[in-house]
């Protein structure tokens, strides 16, 4: 956005232009620089204790002087913190509550989009509505509600992944219904009307025609679904009662309570190991998560 | 295409598969209704039957076909989402918590079963055997001279000899022997102190020891009389009449375990007239302000600023430079919220080493509150600078570059072309965004608890309260980790007056996002 001056000289503009130009860009590294330090700095240095044998805060450089898998083979062989077991837990969880939302929320998607009924107006607002009021709200009648229905159906109750999982789909309805109603609006319904001469049933549009178009962005939303419910922190931390049926989020959080400077390099592997795939995920398909968001996905 | 979306017709098994499939379900809540009704757990129950006619009405008739699709999804809604919310309005006019965690049916079972040892209940006569492990038996015999054995945990039975590994008996009536026990002399019996403590037997049927020659069996001490609604004490006569969830007498003696109970705004004046919880919960609302206006204030600017900067296509590296000024938005926050956690910890922390090695400082960042909530406010600007550079990155390209054009021939310079022309066109498509972000911070449990739990602790605080905490993490300190007992109806209460700032920040976005769509229209 650099404006040019209005200079009587040809010569002496094109050099003061050339000379801005080049000044800004290197400012702008400069200021690039600093920033990427203060962006990246945590990350180089919970990769650098995960790999420093001496497993406390207070004896750490960046360069671990004598690298090792140590901290890893820790969080692998643990009695007390069993990782491998939350990791599993977590990725159970999260597929299962992902695939799950992703299904009910598409068909329901599907209809929002194609039909034409009284009430779908409104109906789409209430789903709007109960996306401002997170269910980190109600965390109190959430454990009261799923305490309730443990006295009956313990499968179901406190401590059990099912409970948990039932409690993501509730929430998954009113947060990507939008996105994806928007999704299957881009779907011209010419297509789906010359199904329908042919004498196709809603739900083989819906299976056959529809379901492959829309599913590379099926990916992006389940993606999206996937690394928030991942990170979920404050439901599965009340449902969740004990060591075994942890998630990663809430193990992890196990390691910084207390002793933490001296269980620092163990935590630091456990992270890493936690947030590697996310990280990976997210640069990867950088371009397919922008788009998305800005359609109005949240990162939970 | 069929617009109305009214089912096709369906074949005679297609609908009868329906109408099984539908009874299968109506079935499975009216049984699980019926239990949690045994319970006493009544909202639940009207919450079933709601969801039951909603899912019958969606089946059975045809001009609700487009909800068929919906119906798990809504169902699911409806149960874990909507009805928590109004679940939350009822707890917090109710006094669940530690002592009245039980629904009234469930609690008067409870004080049913606790027993008193009476002065004159049926006796026994005892003798008691230890094993080697340590456990003991008890051979008790009644008036009539009928003999039975006991343990600790098991049903008391009558015995004959050689049942049980029971030995002879001598003439006395006492087992000489009984497999994997001794007999302890009188002397010794009535020296072991952990004799006289034990209950033996279980359930209705409990014997402990009195004096060294009675044992005697434990009666009911509280019987429920619904007629006066109250608990009966049979041991003294004293009558405990129910007062908002628990028995008391009227000279103010309560049985334990209390019910919930509807208790009116009892939590809500609880906090209005306690200067205990009060005090507190003002400075957590104050702040519970000013972080997530801070917050998002630093994070936009930061993030448009690197927009403007990097949004060039002529700087080398752009591509480059995003992708590593992304990297925090790419970690599951909760993993980095505690990495910083762990770098600013003022022992052993990375950033305090450098700074007392560089400057000689040696900032306490957990202890002190402004210093908290300084790294607080830092610590988020990390977590949420890239969302508005990735945000701002997309409409800043979508503002027509000709509008520049026109405003140069006008004579503006950069800052009033960015005052004038970029922000408030940003500001349309941004603007809703900063204010769902400000609800999203307003609500930032993660950060607050993960980083310090709220600390440092606000001293003379009634409740578990530090000088970070915002209301939400309040109540979940109320809820969950009460060091006085978890207090879930005031938890409920103070989350009600956040549904309140939440529906009223709804509010002015809802109109901020029409008026800048007018200011749009007017450009």
């Amino acid at each position: 956005m650099s404006d040019p001056k209005t200079s009587s000289s040809a010569n002496s503009l094109f050099t003061s232009l050339k000379f801005q130009r080049r000044a800004g860009i290197v400012i702008r590294w400069i200021i690039a620089v600093i920033l990427i330090i203060f962006a990246v700095f945590p990350v180089l240095w919970i990769i650098s204790a995960a790999f420093n044998p001496s497993s406390s805060l207070a004896t750490q450089h960046l360069i671990p002087e004598n690298a090792s898998l140590a901290n890893f083979r820790t969080l692998f062989n643990s009695d007390v913190f069993p990782f491998p077991l939350w990791m599993w837990n977590s990725i159970k969880v999260t597929s299962i509550s992902t695939i799950l939302a992703l299904f009910v929320t598409t068909i329901a998607a599907f209809a929002f989009s194609r039909f034409r009924f009284s009430g779908r107006q409104n109906l789409m607002k209430i789903m709007l509505l109960f996306q401002v009021f997170p269910s980190l709200l109600s965390i109190v009648a959430i454990f009261y509600l799923i305490n309730q229905v443990g006295d009956v159906i313990p499968f179901f109750g406190l401590d059990t992944h099912a409970g948990l999982i039932l409690v993501y789909l509730g929430g998954a309805m009113s947060i990507n219904i939008w996105l994806l109603k928007g999704f299957f609006d881009t779907i011209p319904r010419d297509i789906d009307e010359s199904a329908m001469v042919d004498g196709a049933t809603h739900w083989q549009i819906f299976t056959r025609l529809l379901f492959p178009l829309m599913r590379p962005m099926l990916v992006v939303v389940a993606i999206l679904s996937f690394i928030g419910t991942f990170g979920d922190f404050i439901l599965a931390r009340i449902l969740l009662r004990s060591t075994e049926s942890y998630t990663l989020m809430v193990g992890l959080q196990i390691y910084t309570a207390g002793m933490f400077s001296q269980k620092w390099g163990v935590f630091a592997a456990g992270a890493l190991l936690g947030a590697l795939p996310i990280m990976i995920v997210y640069l990867v398909l950088q371009d397919q998560i922008i788009g998305g968001l800005t359609q109005g996905a949240v990162k939970g | 295409m069929n617009v109305t979306g009214s089912a096709k017709s369906t074949t005679p098994v297609a609908y009868i598969l329906r109408l099984l499939s539908l009874l299968i379900i109506d079935g499975f809540l009216v049984w699980f209704g019926y239990r949690q009704a045994l319970l006493g757990n009544y909202t639940l129950v009207v919450l079933l039957a709601i969801v039951g006619m909603f899912i019958s009405a969606v089946f059975l008739f045809n001009r609700a076909y487009p909800l068929r699709w919906m119906a798990p999804g809504l169902a699911l809604m409806i149960m874990f989402s909507v009805y928590p919310n109004f679940l939350t309005i009822y707890v917090g006019f109710t006094n669940y918590g530690d002592g009245h965690l039980l629904t009234k049916e469930q609690s008067i079972i409870q004080i049913e079963k606790a027993r008193y040892l009476p002065e004159g209940g049926s006796a026994y006569t005892w003798t008691a055997f230890k094993s080697d492990a340590g456990e003991y038996a008890l051979w008790l015999l009644d008036e009539t001279g009928v003999g039975y054995l006991a343990f600790e945990g098991q049903p008391i039975t009558q015995v004959q000899p050689g049942e049980m590994g029971v030995g002879e008996l001598d003439s006395k009536g006492i087992p000489q022997s009984i497999t994997g026990y001794q007999r302890l002399n009188a002397l010794l019996a009535v020296a072991d102190p952990n004799l006289g403590e034990i209950k033996f037997g279980a359930d209705e049927n409990i014997v402990q020891i009195q004096s060294p020659s009675r044992a005697a069996a434990y009666e009911q001490k509280y019987v429920y009389d619904p007629e006066q609604d109250a608990m009966i004490d049979q041991e003294t006569g004293k009558i405990y009449f129910q007062v908002d969830g628990t028995f008391r007498t009227v000279d103010g003696k309560v049985i334990i375990p209390g019910y919930q109970a509807y208790i009116g705004i009892q939590n809500f004046k609880d906090f209005i007239v306690s200067p205990a919880l009060r005090g507190p919960l003002v400075r957590i609302i104050v702040w519970n302000f000013i972080f997530p206006l801070l917050s998002v204030f630093l994070q936009f600017s930061l993030g448009l600023g690197i927009a403007l900067l990097y949004n060039d296509p002529k700087f080398p590296g752009k591509r480059l430079v995003r992708s590593l000024l992304l990297i925090p938005y790419t970690i599951p926050s909760l993993i980095t919220i505690l990495i910083w956690r762990g770098m600013l910890n003022p022992e052993v922390g990375v950033i305090n080493r450098m700074l007392s090695s560089l400057f000689g400082a040696n900032p306490a960042w957990f202890a002190d509150p402004w210093l908290a909530k300084f790294a607080l406010i830092v610590v988020n600007l990390w977590l949420g600078y890239p969302y508005y550079m990735l945000v701002c990155s997309g409409a800043l390209q979508s503002i027509p570059s000709e509008i520049y054009g026109a405003a140069k021939v006008d004579g503006t310079n950069i800052w009033q072309s960015f005052r004038f022309i970029t922000l408030p066109l940003l500001l349309v498509s941004v603007g809703p965004l900063l204010l769902a972000s400000y609800i999203y911070n307003f609500n930032n449990f993660n950060l607050i608890y993960l980083f310090l739990q709220g600390g440092p602790p606000i001293s003379g605080a009634a409740t578990r309260a530090g000088h970070t905490d915002i209301m939400i993490s309040y109540v979940y300190n109320l809820a969950f980790e009460g060091g006085r007992g978890q207090n879930f109806g005031l938890a409920a209460a103070v989350t009600l007056l956040i549904f309140l700032v939440v529906i009223g920040i709804s509010l002015i976005q809802f109109r901020y996002t029409r008026m800048w769509e007018e200011v749009s229209e007017n450009v």
